[in-house]
């Protein structure tokens, strides 16, 4: 084991071990959190009793839907704008603007329009998700070196073999950071709308338990998002740096 | 240099002309259930602008912002700058930073309402938390990749860590650590709106959720409006100068 991962998870012990010192010395008193391995023991019950397990799938299933529709579309945007200069530089500043703007904002806006269903948290997740693939997906196309390109050319590849053997391979890299951060935005967006305001979901039972004080709900529930999150980041990152290393960019 | 200003103007004009128009397309299409014009919003708001009640909510988010964002450059910088002086501290914690960065951290504000209850300093906290990544994370990135003889220089000056720190390393990573700030601004903004949006009594979010209950579409449009511009109008001017400190740079 690397000097490195030693050092991280040092990190984290001394973390948890305290909070656990702080919880049971009542410095931290239960009402606001109970000790980490009551967290951890109630976490493990919720999962074993299979509780909330309608929830976490209405809630991820939100998700994948926000992610795929702006992945898909995200993509698909960016590499026309990619072919045409005028109206990318028109849209560069709304781009550089985007993610400075609340657009959790528009979450009662959405509700009013749409009522209160999946409709406004998938949106906003789609909102929040799409400009980073849109973004870096045209970064990605910028940087297909015009050697490549020309000897596209001179091969006489048409449009669609020029994608399948020189961009698509060319951009995976920028293709899986557009993932990563497509997802972990979705999952921002959806959890967070479920949270603001929502009928059901994982966001809406952590909100729900907070205003009944049920802490044996709602830690479990953050704990479970947090590795959730946590976990995709470091599996898409991990898949990243593969793809980085292979070219030598890393 | 001139002219690529120029242009740059001009695109930005023909963008926000083009959101009214959708905006109005948008209304034309849905009509008066859900949406209002810009025309109209753009009244209520004028409107709105000369209740007491609305200074009101607008000081109290602007205080808490505020404080909130005066955390978040401390920690951050605090936190990046010890980081980037030891290389190992600074490998090991990137990462975990970067993994903190991307959770939805919303779902931690329960938590810090019960440590903080109800209030304001509950939303400072909430904002504080979404800038501190940002600012330590640039921070960081900037110590490390200032030019060694520079670090150097100051050995051989023999200059304590603060001194290292306010003669050289500052000045040099000025820059990035704009770039780090202009991030943490908008983040710290978005928290604390968010934190208004869940549970808070006073402030922009909190009067856009009521507006929610009282199904007052004019409200929620003016509200909603207000933060946008605002958002976008700060960091359009903190992009200019950003921009500016690394071209000198």
């Amino acid at each position: 084991m690397s000097k490195l991962r030693l050092y991280q998870i040092a990190v984290v012990a001394a973390f948890i071990l305290l909070l656990e010192a702080l919880c049971l010395a009542g410095v931290i008193d239960k009402i606001t959190m109970p000790a980490p391995h009551i967290i951890v023991r109630d976490f493990i019950r919720m999962i074993l009793a299979g509780r909330y397990f309608d929830e976490i799938g209405k809630s991820l299933a939100n998700v994948l839907i926000a992610f795929a529709s702006a992945y898909l579309t995200g993509v698909i945007i960016g590499t026309i704008l990619h072919g045409h200069k005028t109206t990318r530089e028109i849209l560069d500043p709304l781009f550089a603007t985007y993610y400075a703007i609340p657009v959790f904002a528009f979450y009662p806006l959405f509700i009013v329009m749409f009522g209160l269903g999946d409709g406004p948290q998938v949106l906003i997740g789609f909102m929040l998700a799409i400009v980073a693939v849109i973004v870096t997906t045209l970064n990605g196309l910028d940087r297909v070196p015009t050697v490549l390109k020309k000897t596209a050319q001179v091969n006489g590849l048409n449009a669609l073999q020029t994608a399948r053997h020189i961009t698509l391979p060319f951009c995976a890299p920028y293709l899986l950071t557009a993932a990563k951060l497509a997802l972990a935005y979705a999952f921002i967006g959806v959890i967070g709308s479920e949270f603001i305001m929502a009928r059901s979901g994982m966001g809406y039972e952590i909100s729900y338990a907070y205003t009944n004080f049920d802490n044996a709900t709602m830690y479990p529930l953050i704990l479970l998002i947090l590795l959730l999150s946590i976990a995709a980041n470091s599996l898409l990152s991990r898949w990243e740096r593969v793809l980085l290393a292979r070219r030598g960019q890393s | 240099m001139q002219r690529q200003e120029g242009t740059t103007l001009r695109n930005t004009v023909i963008l926000i002309v083009g959101l009214f128009l959708v905006w109005e397309l948008a209304y034309l299409v849905v009509g008066d259930v859900a949406l209002r014009s810009p025309w109209q919003t753009i009244q209520f708001l004028s409107k709105l602008m000369q209740t007491d009640l609305f200074w009101l909510h607008l000081a109290d988010s602007l205080k808490a912002f505020g404080v909130a964002l005066a955390i978040a450059v401390a920690l951050g910088l605090l936190i990046g700058f010890s980081l980037g002086l030891h290389r190992l501290s600074g490998d090991a914690m990137e990462p975990m930073l970067v993994a903190l960065y991307s959770i939805p951290k919303i779902t931690l504000y329960p938590v810090i309402l019960l440590a903080f209850g109800i209030g304001i300093s509950a939303k400072i906290a909430f904002g504080a938390i979404h800038g501190i990544i940002p600012v330590a994370l640039f921070t960081l990135g900037a110590v490390r990749t200032i030019k060694p003889i520079l670090i150097k220089t100051g050995r051989v000056l023999k200059l304590g860590p603060t001194d290292m720190v306010r003669e050289i390393l500052f000045p040099a990573a000025v820059p990035e650590i704009f770039t780090g700030i202009r991030v943490g601004f908008s983040l710290t903004l978005i928290g604390t709106v968010l934190g208004e949006m869940f549970a808070a009594q006073r402030g922009l979010g909190y009067l856009l959720m009521s507006a929610i209950s009282l199904y007052n579409v004019d409200l929620i449009m003016a509200v909603t409006f207000l933060l946008v511009v605002l958002a976008a109008a700060v960091n359009t001017l903190l992009l200019v100068i950003d921009r500016r400190l690394h071209h000198a740079g």
